[in-house]
Order: C-alpha cells, then structure tokens, then sequence
C-alpha cells in the first residue's frame, strides 16, 4: 500500500471544506444548479491530476473556483458551437463573456444563499437534506443513498427532482428578509438536526458513511454558525451537536452495541468537543434569547458536565425540560422529561409523568422502552416485561433492539 | 418576471353562511386592490360550483361533451388569481395573504 501524497491529501481536504463554496460562487453566476456542481466536479478532477505533481496551490479554494469557472466557460462556448437556434448559441456565448470578465476578484462566499435555497421550505423534507448534503457538503449520490439507505437512482432523481424545481418555480437565491429569517432559518437547522441525527441514531447501513454525515452536520452547523453569528438558535445547534457528539467514542460497544447514558465510559468523551459545547452554551446563555436548540444543548452540557452518571444534576434538566416544552410542546420532549423526573424524583414519579404519553406515543417504541425500565424499577416486572415487547415490536433499529433485549433478560423469569 | 397561478381549493360540500361569504369577498377585494397597487396583480376571480361544468374530450374525429366536473374529488378548483413577481418568494408572499383573506388552502404553479 503506498500512501497517499500531499497533493492527494491536500485534493481530499480542499474538496470537505470548498466544494459547497464553490458551487455556491458558480451558481450566482451561471443561474444553474447543474452546471455550476459540474463545473467544480470538474475542477476537483483537475486538481486530483495536477496538485500531486505541481504542487498543491497557495489559495487552493482560489484555484478550484477560477479552474472550475474556466471549465464552465469552456463547456459553454462548446455547447455554443453546436446550438441550432443563434439566439441560443448568443445567450450562451453572453454568459461565457461575462464569466470571464468576473474571473479576477476576490473570492465571495455565496454559500449562505445557497443553503437557504437548498433548505427552502418550498421542496420536500427528504429533498432538503439530500440537496444540502449533495451541493454544500460534496458528498456524492451514492453516499447519500448509503446513509439513507434508498436506492441510489431514487437519490438521484430526489435531487434532479428539487433542481428541475428551483429552475422552474424560480426559487431565489438569497438570504431571505429579516421578516422571513426566523421561519426560515428554522427550516434550514432543521434539515441539518436531522442530517446529525440519521448518522448519530441509526446503526444499519455504513458505519463509515454515518460518521460522515455527523462530521458534515457539524461542519454545516460552524459554517451557518460563523455567517450568522447574531442568531442564538444557530450557535444553540452546533453546541448541541458538539455536546452530544463528544460521546460517541463511549455510545457503541465492541459488537455495535448501544451503551445507555449512564452505563457509559465517561472518560472517553471527547474533552475538547465538550469544553467548546459548554463555552457556546455559556454565551447564549448571556443573550437571554433562548429556544429549543439552546435549551437542548444546556441540558446535554448538564450530562456532559457530570464526572459520574451518579453526579448529574437531574433538578437542573427537569427545570430546563420544562422551558423546552414551553417553547417546544411535544409529547417526545414530555417524555425525555419524565426520564428527567424519574431521575430527579424516583421511578413512581416518572411513571406519573408519563402516563399521558401513552395514548399519544402508542407507536413510539421508546415510550414503552422508557415505561419498561421505570416499572422493572418499581418491581412490576409484568408490565416490564410486556413494555419491552412492545418496544421490540415497533424498533427496527439493530444497536438499540440489542439494548432492549438486554434489559428484558436481566427481568427476574415469571 | 414570472407569472405565478395561485389556485383556491375549496371543500366539496355547503358554502359558508352569507355573511361569512360577504366578509371573505371584501377581503379578497382589498387584496386584489394591494396587489394592482403593487403592480403584481394579472388576473382573479372566482368560479361558479363545479357542478355547472361541463367536460370536452377528443375521440378520433370527434368531441366528446359529458357533464362535469373532470374529476370527483374532496376538494375543486373554487377560483384563482395570476400574479406576475419577480421570484417563488413574492409569489408565496402573496399566495399566503390569499390563503388568509380566502381561509382556504392555495397552490402555487409557476407558468411556462
């Protein structure tokens, strides 16, 4: 096995961090989804052939949006030449003219817009998150598809799908007005929560492919943290990823097991993604505008605080449950309360707090999962045992059934 | 600029109380006035009960004419407005202050 050179290194490193900016800056200029992501393709490719042996350049995301606007250039003076219609070929040659005549200029970061366009709540859910992860974090259809676990033509279309919309329906590219913001950054956090929590949650599929997903809501989340640093909300997600991320070295077992919070290995948290969770959880704090990701991460920075799972200040994570449900009142946050209050105030109190959960999150295996462990606590092993089932029945995550099955062996046999 | 069809879909089923329909026109008026001030206003108006509809279809040399409406459904076509704006943003801005002023649900299509 040889090892990669720098040049190659320095290919892979460039491509995370500049693919997203340089479609971003292709795309305000060209107006097209699909030319622009070809272009810096293109551009990656050169790079790949020519870094290694040149070297690698001293401005390498400089280098990949001139060489891709170049490439866009070309490709449309080519298309030019072979347009029936003249008016076509002129529209296409204009373009190319006035690509070039940007080509010297310092290097602007459209990437703001471009995710505010990916995550408009104008597509569908499942476009968002495959458009974002495809154009800002560089990852390829067939990753995506590994992650989501869908077939990878369905991936494709998903996203020439959403493009084919953004062209037609005419879907600005902008940062929207402080009117929208709100709204609308909501959506965007959204999909990259959501793009966190299908690499974090799942164990099926590609171990690998997951972690990435984790790294690429994380780096989202620092890049939308850095471009819009008067939004609490924004910095309130990436202290929640960090705080939570920092215990995944501890979270899987040898055989890809779950390991429950207070089973973990805390001395394998990560210390450095905790110390700068905590630092961004203290400064929102001092904005006093809080919301649900803020809240969120104070209650992860309360766990991550605690040396041993015995020294958690359960008191604090009720209080901070009860904040989250007036900003956020659903049933899932009621229940990761009534674990709070199980904690803070014994088994039979949690049970209480969770008994108007029942009827609203029958088919949520974790309501029966939580049920299971609070009544195996307060000796009703019975209904222990018929909770665990009926959590069994509805999980079909493969870490988190063992977890189950575990916890329904220890019950005493009846 | 682009010319946008905000469609209003109605319930099948009664049509609400006089009154009620009174109160809905004058605010569909006062929109349609904002967006002529604003220079975005192409056309609207409502239509009359699907059940007065009637349906063409070309067979061979023919034309087919049946009652309508085209197709049974929960909901029909109650009316719509065509807006000219620069971008979908304007175009929800306005499908939105429809929404509100016809309580009722609207869909956004771009023209060709």
């Amino acid at each position: 096995m040889t090892l990669p050179t720098d040049g190659t290194e320095a290919v892979a490193a460039a491509f995370r961090t500049e693919f997203g900016r340089a479609v971003s800056v292709l795309y305000r200029s060209l107006g097209d989804l699909d030319r622009a992501e070809d272009a810096v393709q293109e551009a990656f490719a050169v790079a790949v052939a020519r870094w290694p042996v040149d070297g690698v350049p001293a401005a390498p995301a400089g280098w990949i949006i001139t060489t891709a606007r170049r490439r866009a250039i070309d490709r449309l003076r080519r298309e030019a030449v072979g347009r029936e219609r003249e008016a076509e070929a002129t529209e296409l040659l204009a373009l190319a003219t006035s690509l070039e005549s940007t080509d010297t200029g310092p290097v602007s970061d459209d990437r703001l817009r471009l995710i505010f366009t990916c995550c408009h709540p104008a597509l569908g859910p499942e476009a968002r998150v495959a458009l974002t992860l495809r154009l800002l974090g560089g990852l390829s259809t067939a990753e995506i598809a590994r992650a989501f676990l869908v077939p990878e033509a369905t991936l494709a279309q998903r996203i020439s799908r959403a493009k084919a919309k953004i062209r037609q329906a005419r879907i600005p590219y902008r940062v929207p007005s402080a009117a929208d913001l709100p709204g609308r950054l909501a959506s965007v956090l959204a999909v990259v929560y959501l793009i966190f929590n299908e690499g974090y949650s799942a164990s099926a599929g590609d171990r690998l492919v997951r972690e990435e997903l984790c790294a690429e809501a994380i780096r989202l989340a620092r890049l939308l943290a850095g471009l819009l640093p008067e939004e609490p909300e924004v910095a309130g997600l990436l202290a929640l990823l960090l705080l939570v991320d920092a215990r995944r070295p501890a979270r899987l077992s040898g055989d890809d097991a779950m390991i429950a919070l207070p089973d973990q290995n805390r001395a394998l948290w990560d210390a450095a993604l905790i110390a700068e969770g905590h630092a961004i959880v203290r400064r929102c704090l001092v904005l006093g505008r809080p919301g649900p990701y803020q809240l969120q991460a104070a209650i992860q920075a309360v766990h991550d605080e605690a040396a041993r799972a015995s020294d958690t200040d359960w008191r604090q994570i009720v209080t901070l449950y009860d904040q989250l449900l007036r900003v956020q009142p659903s049933p899932v946050v009621a229940l990761n309360r009534a674990v709070a209050v199980a904690e803070a105030a014994g088994a039979s109190a949690g049970l209480t707090a969770a008994e108007p959960l029942r009827e609203p999150l029958a088919d949520f295996y974790l309501l029966h999962g939580v049920r299971a462990g609070l009544l195996a606590r307060v000796g009703r092993d019975v209904e222990a045992a018929e909770e665990y089932d009926a959590a069994l029945r509805l999980c079909g995550n493969a870490s988190e059934r063992a977890f189950l099955e575990r916890r329904r062996g220890l019950l005493p046999e009846g | 600029m682009t010319q946008y069809l905000l469609s209003v879909y109605q319930p099948d089923g009664p049509i609400p109380e006089p009154e009620v329909l009174a109160a809905i026109g004058e605010d569909l008026g006062r929109l349609n006035d904002e967006m002529r001030a604003a220079g975005a206003w192409v056309f609207s108006n409502g239509l009359l009960p699907p059940s007065s509809s009637t349906v063409l279809r070309p067979d061979g040399d023919d034309v087919l004419v049946t009652d309508g409406p085209f197709a049974e459904g929960k909901e029909h076509l109650g009316g719509f407005t065509i807006v000219d704006v620069p971008d979908l943003d304007a175009a929800l801005a306005w499908g939105k202050r429809l929404a509100v002023a016809a309580t009722l649900p609207i869909e956004v299509r771009p023209f060709a």
